[in-house]
């Protein structure tokens, strides 16, 4: 996995001798599709407030951060989820405070940090001499190589996400229908918003081992989009979207399994499924549901 | 008549001034228990502004807002556009105003006392204009509100559906006793049914309490006689006149250059 130490080692395992089974692959499928559900789990309920905020291009702003965190990561010596982390969240707190700037809608504002730090990230990465950075890993995902080590950190950070998110929920919902209805009500609507800003920043750190740099936007807003029509209320939505989430992983890397793809876009791609069924059962009644 | 009752929440010499630009000056509003104060004023006065500093959204560049200690608010934001892809009905809308959780029964009586009991299961977003503005209008009331902001509460709703709710409004007043701070830029319906008027343009241009005097010169003037023949009407004096649209216009009678003040 990225942020542990394939880099140093190269023990990448390929699809060839995945299809040997034997005791040792079976654990690495069961340690993929562990840290895959930890971060489905998180990743929904996260994601269907991404949808309802229309803040699809923040999420993915926020992800091509990522990368500068992995090569600073390199660069200082730590753990890249460290740096990962440590990055996301600051552009996370940066962007925030961007959003008062007049005269620059944020859409754009989004455009310029994202694009900036990605630049920064693939620059950085280059000037790295002693190890050279699987960049095809980080853009889209290595889950297959996830060790132990990384599965019990991804549970450890999604179940404390997780905690906070349930605890923050009621003020998140009222200040995502309207802020200053929430903020007359009492909710102080700026530190709640920023506390999900670094939620998802976090999630975004977690979902980027799973599927990617390119293609972590996926894993929030397509679950949450996919159950839209079955959902009756926003907790059986985020409930529902980690859910579908789940069924994604698995069905990603059975499809990655068996037909030798890639695990991070096959997850996506079976995320996709589950929205063009999801669409279809939204079909008839399009008005508001 | 009102002179006694408690003052609910009082505004004095308010200026707020985004970016170097001065928005609002030399503002006063005080508003008591029992009381219906309309906040009237022409796209762009600053009453919508008034409002934020009033609430405590946004901090007055000058001069004060004082609450009554433990005071209640309930709001009326002036539209709720809530995105589609959130699954909310009115009931769990109107549970989100209350930290501690509202009944089914309480949401239910709230909403027949707007008048409004047969969307308690339905999705905020397919509410009609109408509605949507009794759905608001009960999740300011849910709070038990010692005060009463709403902005422009009949947005979007048709004739018989805003002298409806207007009533209602007065309604609300007498049962509950609250304070009413309300925002409307048509003074028609607005001005039978409330004790103060604020008339704001950037300033306050004039206040006081609409009377129903059948034949006010000034009113005539701002409004047209036909108007003022048929609404109820200030009493008090300007000291300078407005057009249709409510801009501020030079001398009292003189439709033509607008004064320079404010």
């Amino acid at each position: 996995m990225f942020w542990g130490n394939r880099v140093f080692w190269g023990n990448r395992v390929t699809m060839d001798n995945l299809m040997t089974f034997d005791w040792r692959l079976d654990g690495f499928m069961v340690r993929a599709a562990l840290a895959g559900l930890a971060v489905a789990l998180v990743a929904g309920p996260l994601g269907a407030f991404v949808v309802w905020r229309r803040m699809a291009y923040f999420g993915g702003a926020l992800s091509h951060t990522a990368l500068l965190g992995v090569a600073l990561g390199f660069v200082v010596g730590v753990n890249p989820l460290f740096g990962v982390s440590f990055v996301v969240v600051a552009v996370a707190l940066i962007l925030s405070g961007l959003q008062r700037v007049r005269g620059l809608s944020l859409d754009t504002l989004l455009g310029v940090v994202a694009h900036a730090a990605l630049a920064a990230g693939l620059m950085v990465a280059a000037t790295l001499d002693r190890v050279r950075i699987d960049l095809m890993g980080y853009l889209f995902g290595d889950i297959l190589a996830v060790g132990w080590t990384d599965v019990a950190a991804t549970w450890t950070i999604a179940v404390v996400v997780l905690a906070v998110l349930v605890g923050l929920w009621k003020k998140l919902l009222s200040a995502t229908v309207h802020a200053d209805l929430a903020e007359v009500e009492g909710v102080n609507v700026r530190r709640t918003d920023l506390a999900f800003m670094l939620l998802l920043a976090l999630v975004v750190a977690l979902a980027m081992q799973v599927v990617g740099i390119l293609l972590v936007t996926a894993m929030l807003i397509i679950p949450a989009s996919a159950v839209r029509s079955v959902s009756r209320t926003p907790e059986a939505m985020a409930v529902l979207a980690a859910v579908a989430g789940g069924l994604a992983v698995i069905a990603g890397l059975a499809a990655s399994y068996q037909f030798d793809l890639p695990a991070g876009p096959s997850i996506v791609a079976a995320a996709a499924v589950l929205f063009g069924v999801g669409l279809v059962s939204l079909w008839p009644k399009s008005k508001g549901v | 008549m009102m002179g006694t009752a408690k003052v609910l929440i009082e505004a004095t010499d308010v200026a707020v001034a985004f970016s170097g630009h001065t928005v609002l000056s030399g503002v006063d509003v005080r508003v008591r228990a029992g009381e219906i104060v309309t906040l009237i004023g022409p796209n762009g006065a600053g009453k919508t502004t008034l409002v934020r500093v009033i609430l405590g959204l946004i901090k007055p560049t000058r001069g004060t807002v004082q609450r009554q200690k433990g005071l209640t608010v309930g709001y009326m934001p002036q539209r709720l556009t809530i995105d589609p892809a959130m699954p909310i009905t009115v009931k769990r809308f109107l549970q989100l105003g209350v930290a501690r959780g509202l009944t089914v029964a309480a949401c239910e009586r709230v909403l027949a006392d707007v008048g409004a009991k047969h969307v308690l299961r339905q999705s905020m977003q397919g509410l009609s204009g109408g509605e949507m503005q009794r759905v608001l209008l009960a999740r300011a009331l849910v709070r038990q509100p010692d005060l009463l902001v709403l902005d422009e509460p009949v947005q979007g709703v048709d004739l018989t559906g805003q002298a409806e709710l207007y009533r209602l409004v007065q309604t609300i007043r007498e049962q509950r006793g609250v304070g009413v701070l309300m925002v409307s830029h048509d003074l028609h319906v607005v001005m039978a049914q409330t004790d103060h008027v604020i008339c704001l343009n950037r300033h306050v241009c004039c206040a006081g309490h609409p009377e129903v005097v059948s034949r006010d010169p000034q009113f005539s003037a701002l409004f047209g006689l036909d108007v003022a023949a048929a609404l109820a009407v200030y009493t008090h004096r300007h000291d300078h006149t407005h057009d249709l649209d409510g801009h501020v216009l030079g001398e009292p009678g003189v439709l033509g250059e607008p004064c320079d003040h404010g």
